[in-house]
């Protein structure tokens, strides 16, 4: 789950990370009234979406006088920004973050993730902020700083001060680099997040180190047990469709191909998917309706691929391991009367029972096309949607 | 001999009690599997479909002597779980349940680790199908008749995408030394790595097929080491080459983020490593089998 970048500052200023002041609005007057509540002369408004590159979309803009900050507001609430993490059709903006611009003297990064080679909390951080890390990854790595967490004793700060000096911090500011190193890792751990990045970090001319960006992510699994996090969840940057999948228990991701799949388990999704490329499709959508397959899960799930008006014809795949095939069988035709499936849709089902289950789909009457193994069903379908598109 | 479990394993069920459990412990005991008890904390001394239940893994083992458990307490329970069967000194555990947070994962790995290596715990999982030696054994919920006993090892991240190799390879007349799935989370108990060293000193398995998906460095790791220090051919496959960058494609370590993680990078990291790799997914028996028929045939052992 992912979270706004004013709602990570109000997180992770509660582990001791300083911050700029700043306040949400969302509306132009309440951005007005946040800058003057700010004080000073100098004030960035910045557009809050679940993206990084924000800047680049010209989702942040420099203000110095209220009629500024006021004309920003308003061209920033409601457009839609393109960045290359929110895909070509963007994100709207709904809120605002309006903050003091402070004087700058350097730009720094630092990143917590989890290490998936080492498998702890590794930090990342580089001299140079504001740029891309996957970036500087590939084009010069051996000027990465890392520092990788003993999971039974978390960050010591002799490792933050390691960091502090390889990053050539003065030395009047590597006591409070430490405390934000140890901060961050602090509420890593504590909200089991997956991931805390500040960029740009930055040395201010009075040599405070403040967190200019915060982005933070969390582990799904772990939300049980942090409602704090959890609360957090903002329903407007989430596609609509995941969101109601999610609740239903099955995993649905949207992609931008024309056949829609229903499949059970993850990685026979994902080689199925493969499938229908490889025999000159596109997939419309991942879809796992997970072990169980019941008959409303199946049902739900057909609804939910058709909701994409894009799907010219349709997959379903299940390896009946628990269950049986029949019973799979019962539950795909229940559904297809159910919802009434206008495109043609090819079935195919493997595992205990196959026999039953074929005779089931055949004997009900309606126009599905029956399919052996996983290249057989792949064919049918990618040749169903093409005669149905009329090429 | 496969690897793992075979028919001398004596298996445990944690989280007994439950559903799931209850169902899955039944399929086991019918396939053939030596169940001999499991643990519901509170629920110690009943008799639960004719097996004994114990407060404790230690309580097990001191009555029952399991050497392996399987695990199908909820998420938020199962590190606590884990840990406890390690530390009763059970070798082998295999955890099914899905949803656990990845740093607890991080602390049972380090908590695995306390114990000096010929004592140390294996942990299977967790989000994973289990094990199952064909013919022997099944520490799984996976549907056992869709297996036939020979000699191919399987390793596999996903649970259904191993049914559908097992099933292509029962097709073509193939069978499998033993089956693991490690599970499809970015924190597991063991890697592919971990079950290819396994592989290659098991008499009975001639040449390994392993399953990969996107996200994560085990199945380049498994590769390299492949090609140091493997005698027995592997053939791979990863799964997910239409999956989009930083999309979560179901399982929660199947997600593009860092560079050699899409499915493209890893298949090409196998084959300049010298692995076959299956062309697509309906070629994975197809690919077992051709490896095997370039393999040239191996002494029988005499024995008396």
């Amino acid at each position: 789950m992912d979270i706004h970048e004013y709602q990570a500052k109000e997180l992770l200023a509660n582990f001791g990370v300083a911050v700029p002041r700043g306040g949400v609005a969302y509306s132009a007057e309440q951005a007005v009234y946040r800058a003057a509540e700010i004080g000073g002369t100098r004030w960035a408004v910045k557009a809050q979406i679940h993206s990084g590159a924000r800047g680049k979309a010209g989702g942040i803009k420099l203000c110095t006088t209220e009629d500024q900050v006021r004309k920003a507001a308003t061209e920033l609430l409601g457009k839609r920004l393109v960045t290359h993490q929110t895909g070509p059709e963007g994100k709207v903006v709904h809120r605002l973050y309006v903050e003091a611009a402070v004087p700058i003297e350097r730009e720094l990064y630092i990143g917590f993730v989890l290490d998936r080679k080492t498998e702890r909390i590794m930090l990342v951080a580089h001299p140079h902020g504001g740029m891309e890390i996957e970036e500087i990854a590939k084009s010069e790595p051996e000027t990465i700083l890392r520092q990788s967490m003993e999971p039974a004793v978390g960050m010591q700060a002799f490792q933050a001060r390691e960091i502090a000096y390889g990053l050539g911090l003065p030395a009047g500011s590597v006591n409070r680099m430490v405390a934000m190193l140890l901060g961050c890792h602090r509420a890593f751990r504590d909200l089991d997040a997956t991931m805390v990045e500040i960029n740009p970090l930055v040395l201010t001319q009075d040599g405070q180190l403040l967190a200019l960006d915060a982005k933070m992510g969390f582990d799904d699994n772990a939300l049980f047990r942090r409602p704090t996090v959890s609360e957090l969840r903002d329903h407007a940057e989430e596609d609509p469709r995941e969101a109601q999948a999610a609740e239903h228990g099955l995993n649905y991701v949207a992609l931008d191909g024309e056949i829609g799949c229903i499949i059970n388990g993850a990685g026979l999704a994902m080689a199925t998917m493969d499938m229908i490329k490889h025999a000159g499709g596109s997939p419309a959508n991942f879809l796992d309706v997970g072990g169980g397959a019941s008959p409303e899960r199946v049902a739900m799930a057909f609804k939910l691929v058709l909701q994409d008006g894009k799907v010219g014809a349709m997959l379903v795949n299940i390896f009946a391991g628990i269950n049986r095939c029949d019973w799979v069988a019962n539950g795909v035709v229940q559904a297809v009367r159910e919802v009434g499936v206008k495109v043609p849709l090819v079935v195919r089902l493997a595992g205990t029972n196959v026999e039953e289950g074929r005779t089931i789909i055949t004997e009900s009457g309606l126009p599905i096309i029956s399919a052996d193994s996983l290249a057989d069903a792949a064919e049918k379908v990618v040749a169903a949607w093409r005669t149905a598109k009329g090429n | 001999m496969a690897i793992l479990i075979n028919e001398l394993s004596r298996i445990l069920v944690q989280g007994f009690t439950g559903d799931k459990a209850t169902f899955h412990s039944q399929k086991m005991i019918e396939y053939g599997s030596k169940v001999v008890g499991g643990v519901t904390p509170g629920k110690g001394g009943q008799t639960h479909i004719g097996l004994p239940v114990f407060n404790t893994v230690k309580d097990a083992v001191d009555a029952v002597y399991p050497d392996a458990s399987i695990i199908f307490v909820p998420g938020a329970f199962c590190a606590d779980a884990i840990m406890e069967a390690a530390d009763a000194g059970i070798k082998l555990v295999c955890c099914i349940t899905d949803g656990i947070p990845a740093q607890d994962m991080m602390m049972v790995k380090r908590y695995l680790r306390r114990y000096p290596k010929e004592k140390r715990t294996t942990l299977i999982g967790p989000n994973c199908a289990g094990i199952i030696s064909p013919g022997k054994s099944m520490l799984g919920i996976m549907p056992g008749h869709i297996y036939k006993a020979g000699t191919v090892g399987l390793v596999t991240r996903s649970g259904t995408l191993g049914y559908e190799a097992a099933s292509q390879l029962k097709d073509l007349g193939i069978g499998v030394s033993t089956s693991v799935g490690i599970g499809g989370d970015p924190v597991n108990g063991s890697s592919f790595l971990d079950m290819l060293e396994r592989f290659e000193v098991d008499p009975e398995t001639e040449a390994v097929m392993m399953i990969g998906e996107i996200g994560g460095p085990q199945e380049a790791e498994a590769a390299m080491w492949v090609k140091e220090n493997m005698r027995k051919p592997v053939i791979g496959y990863v799964a997910g080459l239409t999956a989009p960058r930083g999309r979560r494609m179901g399982h929660a370590g199947a997600i593009i983020s860092a560079f050699g993680d899409t499915a493209a990078e890893k298949s090409e990291i196998m084959r300049s490593l010298g692995l076959a790799v299956a062309p697509s997914p309906a070629e994975l028996g197809k690919a077992v089998a051709e490896a095997l028929a370039k393999k040239p045939p191996r002494k029988k052992l005499v024995t008396r």
